[in-house]
This record gives C-alpha cells, structure tokens and sequence, in this order.
C-alpha cells in the first residue's frame, strides 16, 4: 500500500520547480527507523494552490469567539465576513435565558466605500450602541476583517470608549484576514483576548463542586461537547467552562478556579493552556474524547490525576457501563468497516483524533494531515524549541502572563507532577506521528493537485475531510466525510459519538447508490445485447 | 428561537447590520466566472474569502467548486499583491490547466488598490491561455453585484461585432440563478426556435453528474467563442436587472447589440414577456407545447386560488428574485405585506433602477400597503413580522430562525439553500417553475393547515 519517494517524487514533478521542493519538506513517508522525521508547517501556502486553509478571522471570529454564547460577536469589515461565520460550524448552544443567546445572530458594520475612505470608527461606536441597546449583552466582542488594519481603523480604542460608555467589555481583536498564514493566527489572536481580558475577571475563589475542571478546544459540534458532559458529570466532575463550545462569558471569567485543564483540540487552544498554568499554577492534561479507546484512556488519566480512589473507582463504573451498553452496536458496524483504508485531512487536531477511532472500526488509515496545525501537533511538543518562527507568524504578538500573587496555587507537588507526567499527558501532547504506522504518508496543508494524486495512488475506501473537497472525492466514487461539520450528524465525541460515527460511515460504505454510477449500456454491448434477447433481428 | 429580537423597533441609524440578507460581491463574481467553459475562478486576496466562497458554494450546490486564491500574507497586503498574482497565473497553469483564469478582487486588494489588468498583461500566460479579471469591492454592493461586474468583464473581454449584419441570434444572460433554471430557459428558447447564447451558463458544472470520475473542468459553460460571438447577436435579453442589465448595457456600447431587459420570469407574466420578446424578435409562433404548459398553469393557478387568496407575505431575498416572486404571489391573489432585500436597491433612473419605488408600483397595482426595504437586514424583517405578522414566509435558508420563531410555514426560493437538496436542478423560472412554486407554497399551506387542525377538522379532501 505504501508509496515510494520515486512516485511521490513523480507527483511533486508537476510543480514549479521551486514549490517541488516547498512542498516537498510538507510530506513525509513514515519511516521511524530511522529515526525522527521532521515536516515542515505553519508556513505559508504557494499563491495560486487551491487549499483548504482559511484566514486568520475565521480562526478567531469563527472558531474561537463565535461559540460564546451570552456575547454578542461583531465583525468590524464588509458583509461577507461576517455572514459567512453565521450558523455554518455546527457550534451549539442554549441558555436558560432565552433573550441571552445570541448564538443564531450576526452582527457587521457592512463597511461601505466612504467607511473605506474616511474610516469607520465611528460605525463601529454607534454599531456598538445600538446592539447594547437592542440586546443588552454582559459582554461584545469585535473582530476585524481585512481592510480595517489597512485603513487604520483603531478598534481598541473605539473598544474601550464604548466599555466605558456601556459599562460593560467590549473586547477587540485584530484578526485581520492576512496575519499569520491560515486560521491559527486568529485561534492565537483569541486566546490572548480571552485570557487578558475574560479568564480570571470573575469574583469566585474556589470551585463549587468536587473536582473542577474546565473543557478547552471543545466546540460542541453537532452536541460533541454535551456528550463529553453527560460522562464527565456522570463520574462526579465539575464543569467550570468549556472553551468555547456553548460556552459563555459568565463561566469562563471564572476559569481560573478549576484544579485541571482539559486540553482537546491543542491547536486552536494551547495558549490558554500554557497561560493558565503560568498564572494559577494549574496543569492541563491532553485529553481525545474521539473513539472509544481514546475516552476510555482519557477518563482514567483524569482519576489518575486526581488519584482519589473513590473517583477511579466511578470511572471504570461508568465506563464499564458505557462499554457494555454501545459493544454490540459497534461491532455490527465494525462487520462492515473491517479491511478498509483512510485518508483523515482535518483542521488542526482532528486529523489525528479520527485515526484512532477508524483503528476501532477496522479501517487504516494510510494518509492524514491537518490544515492549519504546526510541527508540535505533528512531531510532539518537544520539537517547539526547535521551531523558527518566520516572517509570516512573527507579527502575531505573544501574551506574557505571570503568576497572579493571589490566585496562583500549585495543584500538585512538583514530585507528583514529575511522576505523573511518566504516565499521562499532563502539559504535554506526543502529536500525530507517533501514532502512525510504517509506511503511512502525512502531509501538511494537502491540496486539492495532491489530493487527486493520492487518491489515484492508494485508492482509499473512505475520505475524512471537510466541505470543500467532499464532493470533489465523492464524484470519483469514494464515499467523503466531512470531519468539521459532521455530514449535519453527530455528536461523535465520547461513547455515543463514536457510535453516531460507526453508523455514519457505514451508511457511506453501504448506501446502495454507489451501484447505480453506471449505466447498464454502459456495460452492455448494444448489438449483442438485442441479438441474445430477442434472437436475430 | 431568536429570542432577542424584539417587537418593539428601535430605529438603527449606524448603517450596520443584523442577520444580513446580502453577502459579498467575491461570491458572484465566482459564481459567474464558473459559468464559462474551461475556466478557473481566481480570487485575489488573502485566503479566508475564497474559502468562504467555496464553502458557501458547496453548500447551496453540493457539488465541487473549484477555486483559487492569491494565498496574502501580511507582506503582501503591505507592498501590494502582484508578485502574489502573477506566481499565482503561473502555478494555476502548471498545475490545474484551465483554459482560462477569471481574476476577481476582495475587499483587501481593493483597499490597497491592485492594478489586476497590468498585472495581468505582465504575467506568464501560455499560448492560447488566457486571463480576464473584474472588479469586486466587497464595500459596495452585494454578491449580486459581483455576478453583475463578473459577467459585464465577459463581455469586455470577449465579446466582438465581427460581422458587418448581426446575426440572427439572441444573447440571454440569465442572471444570478440556479443551473436548473438556466437549462429551463435554454428549454424554451429552443422551443421557440431562436438561435441563441447564454452567458454565463453554470448548468452542466454546478449539477454535473456522477461517473465515477472527477473532472475539474466539466462539461458545461459558455465558450469563449460563442461570448466573443455575443457581439454579433441582434438583441440581448437581459433577464433582471440587478445580475444582469449591465452587461447587456455593455455589449450595447460596445457591439451596438440592442437590450431588451425583462424580469426574472418567475411567474407567469414575467415567463410571458420573455416568450413574447422572443416571439417579436425573430417572428416565429408560440408552439403549442408552450401555449399548453401556460394553459396548464392557469388551470392549477385556478383551481387552487382559494388555498392562497388573501394570505399575508412577507418575501425577502436577491432584488430580481424577490420582484418575480413578488409578481407571482399576488397573481395567485396574496398580499406581500413585507418585501426586503439586502441588496442596495439602486438609484431611480439608473440602470437597475430602483428596488424600492419599482415594488412600490407592483404592490401599488393591487392596493398593497407594503412595508418596502433595500439594503436592509433580517433583523428589521424579523421585526416587521412580529408588528404584522403573515402566513407565509418566501426566502433563502436564513429565514428558517424566524420561520420558526413565528411559526410560520416557510419556503425556501433563491440563494442560498443550504438545508434542501435538489432545488439547484429544478426550477422556478418559466410555466414550469410556476408550476413548481404554486406546489411548493400550497404545500407549505396546507401542511400547517393540516398539523393545526384538530381531528374533526382534519379532512381527506383539501
Ligand atoms: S474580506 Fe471582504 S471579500 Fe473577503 S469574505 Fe470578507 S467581505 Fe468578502
Ligand atoms: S477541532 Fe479542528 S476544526 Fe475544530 S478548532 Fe480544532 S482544528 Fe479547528
């Protein structure tokens, strides 16, 4: 199955003779013998390649800020920003008050030729007005599109005269389109937002319930992030936020007092992460609520970090339960999974989250990558010293944090910690390349000329990927997933995800349509055809 | 469900928007550039647009959209994108080998100020290749817009009277519609005998079929030859005036082909005026299997006006589909109390004229007091609803949250549909499409007359 360096070197042919060689630092032939293979990532994308990437606001407006539910979002720039980010993640959200959920409104300033010309400060401060006055929000965010930065408009400061005029935060962020060289400069930009501005900003000292712990790089799509609720509060744990899947500006100023930090998608939310310990001392643990294995290994990290026997003891309660109940439905779709390959090009961690829940299935998964993700969420953690940032990334700014005088506590001691970070991935995530198999191909920002290529070559059975190439894999016949918005289905998280999940692929492999993609005079002579049924005419 | 909204209207003097009803002009303009055969929408900016734009596509479609993007980074938006594009012209040939490449901004290379043509004439063009560009400031407009300046480019490009008599054909540009809508049109221009060009003509690229195969540049779409050949036509009939008039005004100036610009043909009078411009302008006969289908859609439009006559409308969506369907709710007897588009609706006497004083005359014909807006946004509709409410709501997929919050039976018309399949094949222009509406919304009517019913209510026969 495995492709050799001369047919990859055929297929990069086709390119410029200078992107054969960009592209080709972006691909790697798994081959751990020899030792650790680097990829290269977060770099920009050759003009004129047709990718899947997209910009920094849609990091930041669309992913990290949007979910938040109790906020209204405004997107300072030209309509199509802003209505493009509306209602299209799958992001869920309910509120008990009804009149505080903002979740299926976009607001824009609709820039216009003359806010072009003279700026549009101003629209931004009377915007702001009328959706206080129209909605009384606890907080509003706003986002930047392309022309802002280039016209100068300053949002900061139009931000902070309006937190004093409405006495509520008005929080601004420069997220410009063209920063950084895809979504993850806006996943950053955000972070620092929050983490500035909104983590921490809350009155509480200590957590109300036992075990605190706050969900991060968890979006709710398709109810994921509900699901991962219903286990977690089943064991005994208490929710304090969840960044930023339905989640809202009232939990999150409260972050801080969680004794643990679950990191889901390291990609979009790592900066948090790492700034949360800094400022309260508190670890995060990587956590993968994608596939059955995965959830089960996650909870009992979990009970191992807090290592309260009665806790471990209610885990592996509640995953015996979860298990026995979901086995059965699992292995009648495993019948029908067994023995294919995938390919899983994702985002910026689900390109690694989903091989592990095709294993469970019997599908291999012979090539993956991710979209926007750096050489950390490939090779691990360890490679980030090693990591030169360029001039693309340099002019995101980084957010130094120190530890708050009053809130800082150290969970465990720094013994413990060092003995449990041998056995789970406490402030540490290991990355996707461990995980692959010999032979296996993950590239970086895969476009659509290798995608064809790749294809051709390994003729997989099943495709995980996003919109834009969905249709494209399934007019060559070869059913296509859409790993960010779920084919409208889910939730796939946790133990009735991975079972959502099963029987959405299965559904792929077994929908009787794909036998009807030939015509039967396609495959039928017209002459003989006539001569057989009817004798000689 | 948009609990928020509430019914007392506070007046918005900012200029923003709330829940928008328009998009950007990028996604027209790609949108048309797909209707040309062979050709590679480019979109010159940083990623995040063409992303958008082709996800957005993808989704009201279903099928695969192809397009690529000047990758901006910060350097780039800084000292300008050129060397962006013209790396872009090469690599696109290299690697994707379209036939051509149609260039059109976003708001960021508009805001630095890009100069596409001398871009374009200094870039690596193969033989026989070419590339054309438009204009699309996302800060002025809408995505309808966008269609507009991307078909007028074709005509700037292409189109040449070469032949000293024009030639008996008929260019028809079909506005921004669905492919199904497109091959309709084609259906009764061949029915009615009149050679002609449609311009652009996604049909054949956004509803390709499944072989097993992929291929990037399907079948369909205008060629090159028949756009050059648009300036020989001897009549263009411009079908909307928002997506359409002003290429036709174009292909006047340049190629001294006269317009003709009608309505949308949604409905029936509207599907009228086109088989009559045709009728005129190369003297043949309606054939009987038109006059039938016509005959066909009086007899239903008859027979049911007693599930529409008097019910309350509200409309929203693009201005040339939103005046179609304004014109047909009220030939079945309905009242459109509230029309809206988010489009801005265009100065009177302009080309497009203007949305507002023109629905005013349509609505004025029947009595109809309506609330009337252009440039306006579904927040203001929302609210319109709740001071006035309907028994009906006609719009794209967005107007589903008020739908539901007013409980009111929807249907979906225009773009996007991003919750149904199917409507990009099928139409709702022509006597067909009438027919297919006048189904869609008694069936809309009638499903909530049967939920509501209580059991000795509930009847058999409707
Ligand atoms: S940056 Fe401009 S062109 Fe791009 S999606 Fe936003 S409004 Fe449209
Ligand atoms: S899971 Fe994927 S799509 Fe979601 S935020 Fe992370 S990288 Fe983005």
């Amino acid at each position: 199955m495995a492709i050799t360096e001369a047919q990859l070197e055929e297929i990069l042919a086709k390119y410029p003779s200078k992107l054969q060689k960009n592209r080709k630092k972006h691909i790697i032939i798994n081959n751990q013998e020899c030792g650790a293979q680097t990829i290269e990532a977060n770099t920009r994308t050759a003009p004129g390649i047709i990718t899947n990437r997209g910009c920094a606001y849609a990091g930041c407006k669309g992913v990290v800020l949007g979910p938040l539910k109790d906020m209204v979002h405004i997107t300072h720039g030209p309509i199509g920003c802003a209505y493009y980010t509306w209602g299209t993640r799958r992001n869920k959200a309910r509120t008990e008050d009804l009149a505080q959920n903002f979740i299926n409104y976009a607001v824009s300033t609709d820039m216009q030729e003359s806010d072009i010309v003279f700026g549009g400060e101003k629209k931004l401060a009377k915007v702001i007005d009328e959706v206080v006055e129209n909605f009384h929000p606890k907080a509003i965010t706003v986002s930047a599109t392309c022309p802002v930065g280039l016209i100068g408009d300053d949002i900061n400061a139009v931000a902070k005269a309006a937190e004093e005029r409405h006495g509520i935060p008005v929080l601004a962020f420069s997220c410009e389109g063209y920063k950084g060289v895809s979504q993850s400069a806006g996943h950053h930009i955000a972070n620092n937002g929050l983490m500035d501005k909104v983590i921490g900003a809350g009155t509480m000292e200590k957590a109300n319930g036992k075990y605190p712990i706050n969900l991060l790089g968890e979006y709710n799509i398709g109810g994921d992030g509900w699901e991962v609720e219903r286990i977690l509060t089943d064991i005994g744990y208490d929710i304090v936020a969840v960044m930023t899947g339905d989640g809202s500006y009232e939990d999150l100023k409260n972050a801080h007092v969680s004794e643990l930090n679950l990191v889901q998608c390291h990609r979009s939310i790592n900066y948090i992460a790492e700034m949360l310990e800094v400022k309260y001392g508190t670890p995060w643990l990587k956590v993968n609520f994608i596939g059955v294995q995965s959830t089960i290994e996650t909870l009992r990290n979990m009970a191992e970090y807090f290592g309260d026997p009665a806790l471990k003891a209610r885990t592996e309660e509640v995953i015996a339960r979860e298990v026995a109940r979901i086995e059965p439905m699992m292995e009648q779709y495993k019948k029908v999974c067994e023995g294919k390959t995938a390919f899983c090009f994702v985002g910026g961690s689900r390109g690694h989250h989903y091989q592990g829940l095709f294993g469970e299935l019997g599908i291999d998964t012979v090539l993956a990558g991710y979209e926007f993700a750096h050489r950390d969420d490939y090779e691990g953690r360890q490679v980030l010293p090693d990591i030169k940032t360029d001039a693309d990334s340099k002019n995101i700014p980084e957010l130094h944090v120190n530890q708050d005088p009053n809130r800082f506590k150290l969970k465990l001691s720094p013994e413990k910690m060092a003995e449990l970070k041998d056995r789970i991935p406490l402030s540490y995530y290991a990355g996707m390349y461990v995980d692959m198999k010999e032979g296996t191909i993950m590239v970086d920002d895969l476009n659509h000329y290798e995608t064809e290529e790749f294809i051709k070559l390994l003729k997989p059975d099943i495709f995980a990927s996003g919109i834009k190439d969905k249709y494209v894999v399934q007019k060559m016949g070869i059913p296509a997933k859409q790993i960010h918005s779920y084919d409208y289905s889910g939730p796939y998280a946790g133990f009735n995800g991975a079972v959502n999940f099963a029987r959405d692929v299965s559904m792929g492999f077994a929908s009787p349509t794909w036998n009807f993609i030939v015509p039967p005079w396609k495959e039928e002579p017209l002459l003989t055809g006539k001569v057989n049924a009817e004798g000689v005419a | 469900m948009l609990d928020a909204t509430t019914k007392e209207i506070k007046e918005r003097t900012s200029g923003g928007v709330i829940n928008p009803a328009k998009t950007c002009q990028p996604i027209g303009a790609m949108y048309a550039a797909l209707g040309i055969h062979g050709c590679l929408p480019h979109s010159h900016g940083s990623q995040g647009c063409c992303s958008f734009h082709r996800m957005h596509l993808t989704r009201h479609f279903r099928d695969p959209i192809m397009a690529s993007t000047s990758s901006f980074t910060e350097g780039a938006s800084v000292f300008g994108g050129g060397a962006n594009l013209k790396t872009a012209i090469k690599t696109i040939f290299q690697v994707y080998n379209p036939d051509l490449i149609a260039v059109h901004t976003t708001c960021l290379t508009e805001t630095i100020g890009d100069d596409i043509p001398n871009l374009i004439k200094t870039a690596e063009i193969p033989e026989g290749k070419k590339v054309i560009h438009t204009n699309t400031p996302s800060y002025v407009g809408s995505h309808v817009t966008g269609f507009s300046n991307m078909t007028r480019s074709m005509v700037n490009y292409f189109s040449e009277a070469t032949t000293s008599l024009k030639k008996e054909q008929v260019n028809i540009i079909p506005g921004f519609v669905n492919p199904g809508d497109m091959r309709e049109i084609k259906r009764i221009a061949k029915l009615m005998k009149a050679p002609f060009i449609m311009f652009p003509d996604t049909s054949g690229v956004v509803d390709s079929p499944m072989t097993g195969e992929f291929q990037m540049f399907p079948k369909g779409g205008t060629t090159q030859a028949e756009l050059t050949d648009a300036g020989n036509s001897k009549l263009t009939i411009a079908l909307g005036r928002f997506a359409s008039s002003d290429a036709a005004e174009q292909l006047d100036k340049k190629c001294k082909v006269p317009t003709a610009t009608l309505k949308t043909p949604i409905g029936i009078k509207a599907t009228d005026d086109l088989v009559m411009a045709l009728r005129q302008a190369f003297v043949t006969e309606v054939p009987y299997e038109l006059e039938e289908e016509r005959g066909q859609l009086v007899d239903i439009m008859t027979d049911t006006h007693f599930h529409f006559h008097g019910k309350k409308v509200a409309i929203f969506g693009d201005p040339d589909i939103v005046t179609g369907m304004t014109e047909l709710v009220m030939s079945l007897g309905m009242k459109p109390v509230h029309i809206l588009t988010g489009t801005p609706g265009g100065a009177p006497g302009s080309t497009v004229g203007s949305f507002g004083e023109d629905i005013k005359e349509l609505v004025g014909m029947a009595g109809i007091d309506a609330n009337i807006k252009a440039a306006g946004d579904l927040f203001t509709l929302h609210q319109w609803i709740k001071n006035e409410p309907v028994d009906l709501l006609i719009g794209n997929t967005y107007g589903k949250f008020i739908a539901r919050a007013e409980d009111i039976p929807f249907v979906r018309v225009g773009f996007p549909v991003l919750d149904r399949s199917v409507h990009s094949y099928m139409p709702i222009v022509g006597y067909r499409g009438a027919m297919r509406l006048v189904e869609m919304i008694s069936g809309a009517l009638l499903d909530r007359q049967d939920r509501d019913a209580a059991d000795e209510d509930f009847e058999l026969v409707m």
